[in-house]
């Protein structure tokens, strides 16, 4: 279909694009990339009044690297990532989740801020963010900045902390202390759909502290905490690793049937693997 | 609003409602219709186009969104190398049966062999599988763009020898 009419702003600064966003009235969304929003508003699931383009915001595309952070811009593309343009102390994790995001012309547009604005549950950068101990760095109206883990800005299926005249400036990733080993493992039904099943594991060189997390599974990414203490370890048998994933979804996924259970356990177990491999 | 790009090599100024898709503007404003518009939402892929060299969905662009932009559509790379040799490849290895998916193949096919090295087939496959061809006709599709990446890396090597 076609999308319903709306008013349109190129904002030119963070300031024109926070006091649009925060002002009374009318209903205003962001845009990005737009990969997802646009096809919302063709399929007319979202009826805004205005569009607040974010996509010449120069301070939204800055990439530095410090001493112990990556700072990535929020409008740093998929495609950008995939391509290695961006630092990667990761250890090749962002290039390998980005080149597994939907298909290579929406990869050229979607945003690495944008995906974590809309909060879909089955978004790949808000799990891998949130392994990684990512924080936001957050601009409102009237010069107002906050900074904000990324555990905490989740809220649940398409909700975040974001007040309306809030945007993601940038995401500031700490740098691993010991060579990362990591493992991703994604289920989809057909190649570029949203993930039934992801997991994210990231561990701290050899017997580091890992970092287990689980999306697509419920409304946000959950960390799963047993079985992040039990690659942790570094003693994990496949036994001990399939009951901490028992415990981890039972308490965070009380109601999931057994195809479920099967299918989350598995995703874990490859990724776990994957990293093992590493 | 007033939207003004490069369209196909020429600079181009319109008055569009911002709820406008490229593809809308494209077929509807500039009579240009070889893009075609198959789900809207981003899934087929038949309205594949270059803006400013990288692959675009123009049903998921606002014609807002090109403000200053150089845009291209299949009737804009007529003349272009790169599109010669998969036009030839795509008519000898039988790459269309209805035609509709045929534009947006032929973009993306642009796409992957400018930026990947004759990519074999596994990797057309999986670079072409947000293109969807409902008669099918995959099979043609893939040996025509393998076959052309073939082609354009031999004519590279055979430029760097020379």
């Amino acid at each position: 279909m076609k999308a319903p009419r709306f008013d349109y702003l190129r904002a030119t600064t963070i300031e024109e694009a926070t006091a649009s966003l925060a002002a009374d009235g009318h209903t205003a969304l962001a845009i990005a990339g737009g990969q997802s929003l646009l096809p919302m508003l063709n399929l007319r699931t979202t009826f805004p009044d205005l569009l607040v383009d974010l996509g010449r915001l120069d301070e939204l595309k800055a990439t530095a690297e410090t001493a112990d952070t990556v700072r990535i811009g929020a409008l740093t593309t998929h495609a950008a990532i995939e391509d290695g343009k961006i630092p990667d102390p990761f250890g090749g994790l962002l290039r390998k989740v980005a080149a597994k995001i939907s298909h290579r012309a929406i990869r050229n547009y979607g945003t690495i801020g944008g995906s974590v604005a809309l909060a879909d549950p089955a978004a790949d950068w808000p799990g891998c963010l949130m392994a990684l101990g990512a924080v936001l760095r957050i601009s409102g109206r009237a010069g107002r900045t906050r900074s904000q883990p990324i555990a905490d800005v989740l809220k649940g299926q398409y909700a975040t902390s974001l007040a309306p005249d809030e945007i993601i400036i940038g995401f500031d990733v700490p740098k691993p202390k010991a060579p990362l080993r990591w493992g991703v493992f994604k289920v989809t039904r057909k190649s570029g759909a949203f993930a039934d099943s992801i997991t994210f594991i990231v561990t701290h060189g050899r017997g580091g502290a890992a970092s287990v997390v689980l999306a697509a599974a419920t409304d946000r990414p959950v960390l799963l905490e047993k079985t992040s203490d039990c690659i942790g370890s570094g003693k994990a048998s496949e036994e001990s690793l399939r009951s901490a994933i028992a415990g981890d979804l039972s308490a965070h996924l009380p109601q999931a049937d057994a195809y479920a259970v099967r299918l989350h356990t598995s995703t874990t177990l490859r990724a776990a693997q994957q990293m093992r491999n590493q | 609003m007033i939207v003004s790009f490069e369209l196909n090599g020429t600079r181009i100024a319109h008055d569009v409602e911002p709820r406008e898709s490229l593809a809308d503007f494209l077929r509807e404003r500039c009579r240009l219709t070889a893009t075609h518009l198959g789900c809207e939402h981003g899934a087929c892929g038949a309205c594949t186009v270059s803006v400013d060299g990288k692959a675009t969905r123009a049903c998921l662009r606002l014609a807002v969104m090109c403000e200053g932009s150089v845009v291209q559509t299949l009737e804009g790379a007529e003349d272009d190398p790169v599109m010669a040799i998969l036009r030839r490849h795509f008519h000898e290895c039988h790459a269309l049966q209805c035609g509709y998916c045929t534009p947006g193949m032929l973009m993306t096919a642009r796409d992957i062999v400018t930026r990947i090295a004759n990519p074999d087939p596994d990797c057309v496959r999986s670079q072409l599988s947000g293109q969807i061809c409902r008669c099918t006709g995959y099979a043609g599709i893939v040996r025509a763009i393998v076959a052309a990446g073939k082609e354009i890396a031999s004519v590279g090597k055979a430029g760097e020898s020379r």
